[in-house]
């Protein structure tokens, strides 16, 4: 760090008292009534297809990311279901029953029935809710047999990729115009950049269709390889190797992030996956090979 | 009453000249007290000081996500916010103010003249301000105040610079402060309840905090075990959390969390005492099942030994470990679906009115229930996979935190400060500091849920253009509920000049602590209450 | 207990030792944290605010006794101080429980996991290709060097027969105590706190044989890091516990105390008899197995 600590609080507070006269004079000035003129409502009936990432878990591109977005979608209907009925009892009871209505309030205190009631029904949906959750994570640990193996290694804050059995290997970290951008007062505008913070300079590449095995290990803290897309999220531990695999079934560019707390650039080491076409795929590897 | 005895032990009774029948004179009542409505008083106004220093780091943090770009503060500064905001909130403002209401409440709700300890009452007070004196002055250290999360996980939080021994050793004394109060309520409650008074004659407050005090006892000590072996790990070398010498990072993490989850129960028990106080008093109607209550708060306390590595889903558990965690997490489902059902069937053909108090509380049954399906969810450890370290966290323990405990306290505070004053608070700025904080409070956690599930990491100074609306809502509310709360201490401040409150204070409270004058006079209870008052409980 | 006061509760009214305590905690803490980053004053401000914590100990304890032998306390208080004790102790069991989780979580998860078991098969391969999981293990890295494993048998085994055997003389005392043989008290209270400086003295000795000839250290990667943890706040609860004994032993000599007023001694036999009982379980698996 720079500065002082305590000189970057009181600037902090100082910059905070003069935010919008500042803003006045720069660009932040759209942005921030773009933001705030931006209602809740408006926002939920925005784009559907862009709602459905905004408000939602992605459904991902493998069988296992579905079903975890499926598992997610049960305990959730679950949740409203429950919801639902509790509230709707509480609602009732705080209409109907005020004193202001005139009731005068019962004297009971206790029904061993209702409690049993209350008791079993909450336990039954839990166990239909464990089942299925059951199922899919013993499908989760098996990363038997996989096509390819690529090594992750974490490093304070880029990664690293190793493509088992070949001489691919290489550095992956935030891309350039993030890096112009994320510093502080940098003048440029977050939107104007495309996919600010989320993309890379050398995104790993894989084949559609392949079960990859990835292995995570970190040279320095822990942090966490994520990506929603594929339902993936483990984290990289200095010394213990950690498996996770994937079989992405769509070609394209996925994105995401670490999700450890690892310093102070945390939040600047995104992950980029391309899933290309098994063809495209060899002929990357035959031309990254032997390239180190 | 004996004043000659009083008079035996001057040598201990210093500066205090007769206080026996009033407090002592000048800061020496509050430098050197052994009563405990007065070590309550202070716990609760040190703890809405923390309240407010963590608030302010909560306000920088969110004014940094207001809009995506680094604008006010830079990333390892926005760590050192996020990890003291949390351990000031957790262990400074929450845990605290709990124990100022135990402290205040139990002795009058059982008909004990004091705390069993009151010396080191006073001394578990008075850590307090040492611990946290210390945890604040990191911010001023070379390389700043912590950052590496209030769950210290090494290897990172090794990378903290001078401030690191002065946050191991103010863990400590939090945790020494913690386990001394806890000693203190369970002795009150098991050894100085008023003749009569069986275990499950308790009221519902006195129940869950001795459960609670249980579970700090249980866990502190764990806590300080594992900060010490961060310590030696730094200066003496040792390998607890290293794999080259045979450790595991990962050790650090079930035994942070053997001590975490409990924790969680720690702040949250005593707020279902609170609520259980609260909602038969307005709803003018018993407890409903009050037995059942205390089992369901037992199997919570006996259940969170065992659910630990559900905040650990992703460090590469076996199998087996993944599914054991899982389904004990699922199990605390049930005990505290009783509790939330037994309050509903409280208010169930009741005649409820609406004062400040109630309004917290109804919020709070609401709020936490919200809060306890978005952590169910989280148990589901595959989709945990997805949720973990994302703002769909954040937003599941704000809500069981701020509308959850926070709430909680802050409707205990209206409905005992009458008691503690002898005075009527403003009902009507009441109310409007209740409306406002339950608006702002929806508006700055809701959309949380959404901004995890798009996949937005926690603990990050800037993010993605795609999460700029839901973070910007987010910041104007917890503006909005930041300045709520001044409306708070506003209210705090001017309850002395309200109408005075009458003994009962509300309409027929049940319970001891309603049979004493408002404010309650400085020593009650120095002999044991009669049967007659014991029988108008329950 | 018995004394004047049998209707009220004791209530004290103001002391001033729980704030000298803080203070006192506040210059140990601030002090053996500047220590620790390397400014030699803190080592001075760590004295002086242990000292603090003495001179607050002796007062605090000073007042309690004096308002016990002025018969103050009535058999309330005098509960509240046991079971006060007793959760005490208990968050004690809990602190050690904290250091035999890592042991065990060691020797059961961490070793064997760097050595390929479980779903760690690639950690193994990978990183620490040839480890193979033993116990005791100072880890792949070899951290530390090697080094040889302090064996069950000669001090440990002569230590835990000193520790036995105090456990025995201090109940020895308790029933002379009790059954008002003031001599036979104060002598097996004396063998008791003996046994116990003789046990910390042995223990010293071990160490000093483990860095100097055996080369095994705090640096010995888990297994040192965990014996050296265990052992070591083990030792400083028995130097402890031999303090407040000897303190009994003084009192016992003043002539406090009797059949049926006890507390204080009865609270020290529990903390020795904790001690004695953590120690076996050290033992067993540190030593032993
Ligand atoms: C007061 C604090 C509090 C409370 C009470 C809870 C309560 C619960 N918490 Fe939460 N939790 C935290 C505070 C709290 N939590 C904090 C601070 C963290 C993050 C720490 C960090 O990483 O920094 C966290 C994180 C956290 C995680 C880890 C997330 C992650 O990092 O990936 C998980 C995972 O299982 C979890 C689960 C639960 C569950 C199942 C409950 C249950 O107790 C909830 C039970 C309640 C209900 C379910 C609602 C009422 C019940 C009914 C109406 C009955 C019927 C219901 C059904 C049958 C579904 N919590
Ligand atoms: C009891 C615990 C508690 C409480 C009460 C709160 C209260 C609040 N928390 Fe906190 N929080 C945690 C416990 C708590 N939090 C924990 C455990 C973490 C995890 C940390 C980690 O990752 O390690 C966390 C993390 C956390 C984050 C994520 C940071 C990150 O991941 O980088 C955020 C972000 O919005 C946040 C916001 C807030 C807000 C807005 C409040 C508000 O409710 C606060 C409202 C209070 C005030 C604002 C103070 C009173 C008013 C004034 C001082 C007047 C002046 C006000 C203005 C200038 C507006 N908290
Ligand atoms: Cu790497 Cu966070
Ligand atoms: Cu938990």
């Amino acid at each position: 760090m720079t500065e002082p600590v305590s000189v970057q609080f009181l600037s902090v507070l100082e910059r905070l008292a003069c935010l919008s006269r500042r803003a006045a004079a720069s660009q932040v000035n759209n942005l921030m009534t773009r933001k705030l003129s931006l209602s809740l409502l408006g926002l939920i009936l925005a784009g559907t297809a862009n709602a459905e990432w905004a408000l939602n878990m992605p459904k991902g591109v493998t069988d296992l990311s579905l079903e975890t977005y499926n598992l997610h979608m049960m305990v959730f209907w679950w949740c409203v279901a429950i919801a639902v009925v509790v509230f709707g009892v509480m609602i009732v009871s705080l209409v109907k029953h005020r004193k202001s209505r005139g009731v005068v309030a019962a004297t009971f205190s206790h029904s061993t029935t209702a409690e049993v009631i209350w008791t079993t029904i909450p336990v039954i949906i839990l166990v239909l809710m464990a089942v299925p959750t059951a199922e899919t994570m013993v499908k989760l640990e098996d990363s038997r047999d996989p096509d390819l193996s690529i090594v992750i290694t974490a490093y304070q804050w880029k990664w690293h990729y190793k493509y088992q059995d070949t001489d691919v290997e290489f550095y992956s970290s935030l891309a350039r115009e993030s890096l112009g951008a994320r510093r502080k007062q940098s003048g440029i505008d977050p939107f104007s950049v495309e996919n600010y913070l989320r993309d890379v300079d050398n995104p790993m590449v894989i084949p559609r269709d392949a079960k990859v095995r990835l292995l995570f290990t970190s040279n320095d803290v822990i942090h966490s390889w994520w990506l929603p897309a594929f339902a993936i999220k483990k984290d990289a531990i200095p010394g213990i190797v950690n498996e996770a695999w994937f079989r992405a079934n769509e070609v394209g560019i996925y994105r995401g992030q670490c999700a450890e707390l690892c310093g102070k650039d945390h939040g600047y080491m995104p992950i980029v996956v391309e899933v290309i076409e098994p063809e495209a795929y060899a002929a990357w590897i035959a031309s990254h090979d032997g390239e180190r | 009453m004996n004043t000659s005895i009083i008079d035996a032990h001057g040598h201990d009774n210093d500066h205090s000249g007769d206080d026996h029948h009033g407090p002592a004179k000048g800061i020496g009542r509050w430098l050197y007290s052994t009563n405990h409505k007065d070590i309550g008083t202070m716990y609760l106004i040190f703890s809405l000081l923390m309240f407010f220093i963590g608030g302010t780091m909560a306000m920088v943090i969110r004014s940094e996500l207001a809009i995506p770009g680094l604008q006010f503060v830079h990333p390892e500064f926005f760590n050192q916010m996020t990890t003291m905001h949390a351990l000031i909130m957790v262990f400074g403002a929450v845990m605290p103010a709990f124990v100022g209401l135990a402290n205040w409440m139990i002795p009058l709700m059982i008909g004990a003249p004091d705390m069993a300890l009151p010396r080191m009452n006073n001394w578990s007070f008075w850590i307090l301000p040492v611990a946290f004196g210390i945890l604040l002055s990191t911010l001023f250290m070379p390389g700043g105040a912590p950052a590496g999360g209030w769950t210290m996980y090494p290897p990172l939080v090794l990378q903290t610079g001078d401030s690191f021994p002065f946050l191991i050793f103010s863990v400590h004394l939090m945790g020494l402060s913690s386990i001394m109060g806890a000693i203190n309520v369970i002795v009150t409650i098991i050894n100085m309840r008023a003749p009569n008074m069986s275990l499950l004659k308790m009221p519902m407050f006195v129940w869950t905090w001795l459960i609670t005090a249980y579970l700090l006892i249980a866990v502190m000590p764990v806590l300080a075990g594992a900060v010490t072996m961060l310590l030696t790990d730094q200066f003496f070398g040792t390998s607890f959390f290293l794999a080259a010498g045979g450790g595991d990072p990962v050790l650090f993490q079930h035994i942070f969390w053997f001590f975490g989850h409990p924790e969680v129960y720690i702040m949250i028990l005593p707020a279902f005492g609170v609520v259980s106080e609260i909602i038969p008093v307005f709803a003018r109607k018993p407890l409903f099942g009050h037995d059942s209550m205390v089992y369901a708060a037992s199997s919570i306390a006996f259940l969170s030994f065992i659910v630990w590595a559900h905040h650990m889903f992703t460090v590469g558990m076996p199998l087996t470990g993944q599914l054991f965690f899982m389904f004990t997490t699922m199990l605390i489902a049930v005990p505290t679906g009783v509790k939330v059902f037994n309050w509903v069937a409280t208010m169930w053909r009741g005649a409820m009115t609406f004062e400040t108090p109630m309004l917290f509380s109804l919020a709070f049954v609401f709020l936490f229930t919200i809060g306890g399906f978005s952590g169910l969810m989280l148990a589901i450890a595959p989709a945990d996979v997805q949720y973990h370290d994302t703002y769909f966290v954040v937003a599941h323990f704000h809500y069981v935190l701020v509308p959850g405990s926070v709430f909680a306290i802050m409707g205990a505070a209206y409905f005992w400060l009458p008691k503690w004053t002898g005075h009527m608070y403003n009902e009507a700025l009441g109310k409007v500091h209740f409306w406002t904080s339950a608006v702002f409070v929806n508006l700055t956690f809701f959309p949380m849920h959404f901004l995890g599930l798009a996949a937005m990491p926690r603990r990050i100074p800037d993010y993605s253009t795609q999460y700029a609306d839901f973070n910007t809502v987010a910041s104007i509310g917890a503006i909005g509920f930041g300045l709520s709360q001044l409306l708070f201490v506003w209210v705090l401040l001017t309850s002395k000049k309200g109408p005075k409150a009458t003994a009962e204070v509300w309409d027929q409270p049940q319970g001891l602590e309603w049979t004493v004058p408002s404010p309650a006079p400085y020593h009650t209870f120095e002999t044991p209450p009669s049967l007659s008052e014991m029988d108008s409980h329950h | 207990m018995s004394g004047t006061a049998n209707d009220r509760y004791y209530v004290p009214h103001g002391s001033h030792w729980p704030i000298v305590g803080s203070v006192g905690l506040l210059f140990l803490m601030v002090g053996v944290s500047s220590w620790l980053n390397g400014a030699d004053a803190g080592f001075y401000i760590m004295l002086g605010g242990f000292a603090v914590i003495v001179f607050m100990l002796v007062g605090w304890f000073s007042a309690v006794i004096g308002e016990s032998v002025n018969g103050l306390y009535n058999d309330q208080v005098d509960k509240s101080f046991r079971q006060g004790m007793f959760w005490f102790i208990f968050s004690e069991v809990m602190f050690f429980a904290a250091f035999f989780g890592a042991l065990f979580y060691a020797r059961n998860m961490s070793i064997p996991w760097l050595g390929g078991d479980s779903n760690n098969f690639f950690t193994n391969l990978l990183l620490w290709e040839g480890y193979e999981s033993t116990w005791p293990s100072n880890g792949p890295g070899n951290i530390g060097g090697d080094y040889e494993v302090m064996g069950p048998f000669g001090l440990p085994l002569i230590n835990t027969a000193l520790l036995l055997t105090s456990s025995v003389t201090i109940t020895i005392a308790h029933h002379a105590l009790i059954a008002g043989k003031r001599a036979q008290l104060s002598t097996f209270l004396a063998m008791t706190f003996i046994l116990g400086f003789v046990f910390v003295y042995l223990q010293g000795v071990e160490y000093v044989e483990a860095y100097e000839h055996l080369n095994l250290k705090m640096t010995s990667g888990i297994y040192g890091s965990t014996f050296f943890m265990l052992t070591g706040f083990h030792g400083m609860h028995v130097s402890i516990g031999a303090i407040m004994i000897t303190v009994i032993w003084f009192r016992v000599l003043k002539g406090h105390f009797s059949a049926g007023n006890h507390f204080a001694f009865e609270a020290v036999a529990w903390y020795w008899h904790f001690v004695d009982v953590v120690w076996v379980g050290l033992y067993v698996f540190v030593y032993w197995m």
